[in-house]
């Protein structure tokens, strides 16, 4: 009964959606108030039944109702609680109904955020939202229900994939959604600009906090998603330039783009149609993404759906809202004023180069990730695009943005003095290049490049500091005068150099581990030793274990260093018993920021295995950056002139020196 | 600066750096892309000593031999032709006999042994890569699931 509740509800939330769509752009047209206050209730109501269907699936889940076909497919009455509820999104249906839901709230966060904005615009913005939700409730209902009834009910689940078993589901997925589709707004926004044919700075001051939003848990979703597979798959890679890791990366892109963008549009007035643009794109990545990940194009871990009736019905999807919002472009762009010109070299000018390369960088990603599925479709011929190709263009074409970023903040705005930057960012091109060189030695030589590598990341992480040292006056005013400058300066000021030294972090990172990690296989005995990283590991033996769901072998290796032990660990491999198969756990201990990555192959006789042995040299730098990038969305958001309604200050205190406005 | 030459330069700086990656990309796919096949295209396809490819197909039932441990050997077929295939390291977890598989690697000169230095076989007991399935298929080889070719 609860379940039909369930359908019910989410057959209801269409029907509001439907409501949602159609009335507040009338309303908006007649300017009829009541029509348009309509949305809002509407928005909150969509909410609130697509909630209540998704508690209902979970407590389907929790309660292994294997009445439902979904439970049954995809979950275990002997499966931990917590995979339990995450399993409710670890398939195709339910994480769809995720997506759905994550929509609706951000609807609902505008209806209750927006009051500040014009009524119209609210009233526009919610109802291209509510199309969006209209699409997916009726993608949902029509050809992946999740609240399907099976007759008769059989005793016990099929289990969830076993790689899916682990903690990463509960957080990666919604993490990684909240910024997918937390984009739809960034979309909602440029589409009801082009509805009522307006747009000025006070749209950029709007969109920009859930651009960030949207962003900073897009990051969180990505980096959290790359080191699930980093400790889950065993196969101690941490980004493989796989179709669907690109599908997430294209829309972060092109969202750092818009990030931006949007800036210099609030400050100047600049850029606006390039801005609506770009807010098109970043969601038509979004949901490009989803096509690729949930239609079964593509064969990966997240292709749960095989069904062609699914990929076509996204395509649709993807179809009518591209290609919908880009005719809508091509029609109305001509009537938003453009912005002004400005100096090339300036801070507009830098922003402008950051998107420059941003989205060219986004369009090669692009290529390299569709070109096999359109050569496969036009002739035939079957072919991958692997790291070499990623590296060869992504990675060139993003190397002079990275060492253009801490120009950016420096710059001022309408005319820079590049020759007074680089002045000022010479200190930083020496610490970089003198870290760069003691870590090369550190490390015993190793490839050039990386030393330069090294060097980039530092100067980035400086760089951004010498922003902030500057604003502040350190070195040139008394000490409690910088210090009272710093703790004035505007958040954003931190937010922008947190994320800029995070990038820095993240450099470095990649750098080490790519130049400097170490891989060894080898068969191992009982009592044989092996070096890696300058740390030995004696492999001790095996011992058979089992889990709720699950047996596993598991190796214990005793690690020192010079003698003196230091640590163990525990590297196993595991059978689910539900589904038969086998996964790899592999054991990893950290030693500062670099990590011993231990995965067990197959047993050979007399009680050897084969064993692979990683030394990842700084490789907590990753996604160590990416918690800085995140603190930086964080603390952005968090400024008073961003905050969503909060009335614009007049003017800024007078101690702030010129130059560091934003 | 005048307004025209702002504009000439951020339009030509635009431009160029476009242009830039667009040479990149097309350079990028004429080195770094590796295309599929199966075994019994091999003989069709002069495929040039180092060249890299990806060679899918079912792991041969009784071909898989672990030789000193690290280095293992194994037939990839199609049913119709088989290609040995060496690879050192640790297989996939889902590695098995009679199942989907896809290589990557190249030949060595003078060798009919296909070296690979990657070797998927991943996410599920009863997947069958796509590439690998959809070949086979082309061929009338019915696959069914966990189906294995003997």
């Amino acid at each position: 009964m609860i379940i039909e509740l369930g359908h019910y509800a989410l057959v209801l939330a269409l029907a509001t959606a439907v409501i949602q769509a159609a009335l507040p752009i009338l309303g908006a047209r007649l300017n009829d108030r009541g029509l348009m206050e309509l949305a809002s209730s509407a928005a909150v109501a969509c909410f609130l039944l697509v909630a209540f269907a998704f508690a209902v699936l979970t407590f389907a889940y929790v309660t292994s109702d294997f009445s439902v076909r979904n439970v049954w497919e995809n979950s275990h009455s002997l499966k931990p609680l917590i995979y339990k509820i995450s399993g409710v999104w670890g398939n195709h249906e339910g994480s769809m109904l995720l997506w759905l839901l994550i929509l609706t709230f951000f609807s609902a966060l505008v209806a209750a955020f927006g009051r500040n904005l014009p009524e119209t615009l609210t009233a526009n913005v919610l109802a291209v939202q509510a199309w969006i939700a209209m699409a997916f409730a009726l993608f949902i209902l029509l050809t992946s229900n999740p609240f399907a009834r099976l007759v008769p009910a059989p005793g016990e689940g099929k289990d969830l994939n076993p790689i899916l078993q682990d903690v990463g589901l509960a957080i990666h997925p919604p993490l990684l959604y909240l910024g997918y589709v937390g984009f739809s707004v960034c979309f909602s926004f440029a589409v009801a600009a082009l509805i009522e044919g307006r747009i000025d700075a006070a749209w950029a001051r709007w969109v920009r906090p859930w651009t960030l939003a949207a962003w900073t848990f897009l990051t969180a979703g990505i980096s959290m998603g790359s080191y699930w597979a980093y400790y889950e798959l065993g196969w101690g890679g941490w980004w493989f330039w796989d179709p669907v890791e690109n599908a997430s990366f294209m829309p972060w892109l092109a969202g750092t783009a818009l990030l931006h963008s949007a800036l210099v549009m609030e400050k100047r007035e600049a850029l606006k149609i390039w801005t609506v643009l770009l807010a098109i794109m970043t969601f038509s990545l979004s949901l490009l993404g989803t096509f690729l990940v949930r239609s079964g194009v593509l064969t990966s871990v997240h292709a749960f759906a095989t069904d062609p009736t699914r990929g076509i019905f996204i395509l649709a999807i993807l179809v009518f809202f591209i290609g919908g919002a880009f005719a809508l472009f091509a029609f109305r762009a001509s009537h938003l004023k453009a912005g002004g010109i400005f100096a090339p070299i300036s801070r507009e000018g830098a922003l402008v180069f950051n998107n420059l390369i941003l989205t060219t960088a986004t369009a090669t990603v692009l290529t390299g990730t569709l070109y096999p599925l359109v050569l496969e479709a036009l002739t035939g011929d079957k072919i991958s695009v692997g790291p070499p190709f990623f590296n060869m263009t992504f990675g060139l074409l993003m190397l002079p943005l990275l060492f253009a970023v801490p120009f950016g903040p420096l710059l001022a705005w309408k005319r820079g003095d590049l020759a007074g930057v680089s002045q000022r960012l010479f200190a930083a091109v020496a610490i970089g290049l003198l870290c760069g060189t003691a870590y090369y030695y550190f490390m015993n030589g190793g490839p050039v490049l990386a030393l330069f590598g090294i060097a980039l990341g530092v100067y980035l992480i400086v760089g951004s500091l010498t922003d902030l040292a500057l604003r502040s006056g350190l070195g040139k005013v008394a000490g409690n005068v910088a210090w009272r400058r710093f703790s004035g300066l505007p958040r954003s000021a931190f937010g922008t150099a947190l994320a800029h030294i995070g990038l820095g972090i993240t450099l470095v990172g990649v750098v080490a581990v790519t130049a400097f990690e170490t891989e060894t296989v080898v068969e191992m005995k009982p009592g044989m030793t092996v070096d890696a990283g300058g740390y030995s590991l004696r492999f001790d033996g095996m011992r058979n274990g089992s889990g709720p769901n699950y047996t596993e072998e598991s190796g214990h290796f005793t690690i020192s260093r010079g003698g003196v032990t230091l640590s163990e660990v525990w590297s196993s491999k595991r059978l689910y018993q539900a589904r038969r198969m086998p996964t790899t756990e592999a054991g990893i201990r950290t030693f500062g920021l670099s990590q011993l990555y231990v995965s067990l192959g197959d047993q050979i006789n007399e009680g050897g295995i084969v064993v692979r042995i990683w030394w990842k040299p700084m490789i907590l730098c990753i996604w160590g950056g990416t918690l800085f990038m995140m603190a930086g969305g964080f603390v952005s958001l968090s400024d008073r002139r961003l905050r969503v309604g909060a009335p614009a200050k007049a003017k800024r205190p007078k101690s702030v020196p010129v130059g560091a406005a934003e | 600066m005048t307004r025209k030459q702002k504009r000439l330069a951020i339009i030509g700086g635009c431009v160029g750096f476009l242009v830039l990656a667009a040479f990149l990309v097309m350079f990028a796919f004429s080195q770094a892309i590796a295309y599929f096949y199966v075994p019994s295209d091999l003989a069709k396809a002069d495929v040039p000593p180092g060249t890299r490819i990806r060679l899918g197909g079912v792991v041969e039932a009784g071909s898989v031999n672990r030789g000193d441990g690290k280095t293992v050997t194994f037939t990839v077929t199609d049913t119709l032709s088989g290609v040995p295939v060496t690879y050192t390291g640790i297989l996939p977890d889902l590695f098995r006999e009679g199942q989907g598989v896809v290589t990557e690697g190249t030949f060595v000169a003078g060798s009919s042994v296909f070296v690979a230095d990657s070797v998927l076989a991943k996410h599920d007991e009863t997947y069958m890569p796509k590439d690998v399935a959809d070949r086979l298929k082309a061929q009338g080889v019915e696959l069914s699931g966990k189906e294995t070719i003997k």
